[in-house]
């Protein structure tokens, strides 16, 4: 099947059976690696990106659900060579250690951030439940998060 | 035996097309949140997916002076920014205890109540509501009263090649207070252990009317019509609401699984009941 898509700002028109996986179609199909899996059944959210702007799993997407859709990955967080004030907030407040739960927090940020400029902790926190670390133990993620959002509201 | 290859997905033009689709042994596919997953773990092996979750058809809510008409593919974030969580508080307490934003973004209303788990958390609202789940098939339309659709733990009263249209979802007189309370082992991203909705129609602090439906411990979703009953005329007080708290207990049917055992799922619903002092304007 024929799909075409905006990835990243770009049109991208792939040939893909309806039924494969957005994650796959991303990592395999288009070498876009950023996006990670972790569970594959929803339950940890390092698959996490943005489709028409709301935070979506795309390990449970199929490449049909994005038909004519834009998709927003990790990759296409970055503005001339320069990180995004969530990447940058991110690796300042030490929220990355392994890094393999990151991009999925910093799409699922970039979301709420979108919706809710200025988020309280407690904000964060419940906007990011569907999203899991095993290294940071939060506490930075959430920091990192409220320093973006200042850095954003900045400018 | 665990699928790796990706399944079959049929995107039917329109509604017709999607009825002979599901009739010919699609199954239907709106948000995946659920599908994909017992799909992947090969306890579903479906010939082929519709997916259904765009048609127009199954779009949209519709606010009418009596109630709304909440389309099948509507997902459970678009439900919390409508007006609908305005006009009926209970829907915003269940919804933002519905799993987390991404599925919320992905899963659907009628996908949930398709589901038909006795933890469906937006069963609860409907219960509570008394809605009726319209449907659409190769014989027509019906609708039925949710507690006549849903028959069991996955069982639905749909025939073969009929879908889910829309919920038709009546606005209650009077402006009942609204309560949910969902245990979990974890504080967000969780299925229900055991759950409680409630609708409570207060004058002062007499009770005039109630409505309670519990989930996860049922077969269904159930409303506990008994208790409702006793409830009226009662203060919203401890010492009028404790006696209620083993009759309650009582019209549950729970089952041990992985999220808790029948003993317990069976106590703490009687002790749910007290929550509703919550409600109290004086110590809210």
């Amino acid at each position: 099947m024929r799909i075409s898509f905006t990835l990243n700002g770009r049109r991208v028109e792939v040939d893909v059976p309806p039924g494969r996986r957005l994650l796959d179609l991303l990592r395999e199909d288009l070498g876009l690696t950023g996006t990670k899996e972790g569970c594959g059944e929803g339950e940890c959210g390092a698959c996490t990106v943005l489709v028409n702007g709301r935070p979506r799993l795309s390990c449970l997407t199929a490449a049909i659900q994005v038909d004519g859709k834009e998709v927003l990955t990790i990759e296409g967080l970055r503005e001339n060579g320069e990180l995004h004030p969530l990447q940058r907030a991110f690796v300042e407040a030490a929220g990355v250690q392994c890094g393999f739960c990151t991009p999925g927090f910093i799409m699922a940020a970039y979301a709420l951030l979108k919706e809710n400029p200025d988020p309280t902790p407690q904000e964060v926190k419940d906007w990011l439940s569907g999203n899991l670390c095993r290294c940071t133990g939060y506490q930075q993620i959430v920091e990192a998060v409220l320093l973006a959002a200042k850095y954003m509201r900045d400018g | 035996m665990k699928k790796t290859g990706p399944v079959e997905i049929v995107k039917p033009k329109d509604l017709q097309e999607a009825i002979a689709l599901v009739r010919k042994g699609g199954m239907p596919l709106a948000g995946g949140t659920d599908v994909f997953v017992r799909i992947r773990k090969g306890f579903w092996d479906p010939p082929f997916l519709v997916y259904i979750g765009e048609l127009p058809e199954l779009r949209g809510i519709e606010f009418r002076e009596d109630g709304a008409e909440v389309g099948a593919a509507v997902t459970h974030a678009e439900l919390l920014r409508s007006k609908l969580p305005q006009k009926l508080p209970i829907f915003r307490l269940v919804l933002e205890k519905l799993g987390a934003p991404a599925i919320r973004e992905m899963g659907t209303i009628g996908g949930n109540v398709a589901n038909a788990s006795p933890a469906g958390d937006t069963l609860i609202p409907l219960y509570l509501l008394e809605a009726r789940v319209n449907t659409v098939g190769p014989e027509g339309e019906r609708s039925l009263p949710i507690e006549e659709f849903i028959l069991g733990p996955g069982k639905t009263a749909l025939k073969p090649g009929e879908i889910i249209r829309s919920f038709w979802i009546p606005f209650p007189g009077g402006e009942p207070e609204a309560y949910f309370h969902k245990v979990g082992r974890r504080r967000a991203l969780y299925i229900a252990v055991l759950s409680l909705g409630a609708l409570v129609w207060l004058d002062g602090e007499v009770i005039q009317d109630a409505r309670l439906a519990l989930g996860a411990v049922a077969p269904t979703v159930i409303r506990a019509r008994g208790v409702e009953e006793e409830l009226r005329g009662r203060r919203l007080v401890r010492e009028d609401l404790e006696p209620l708290c083993d009759k309650l207990a009582a019209t549950t049917r729970p089952i041990t699984d992985v999220r808790g055992p029948d003993w317990y799922r069976r106590e703490a619903t009687g002790r749910l009941l007290l929550g509703l002092l919550r409600l109290r304007r004086d110590t809210a």
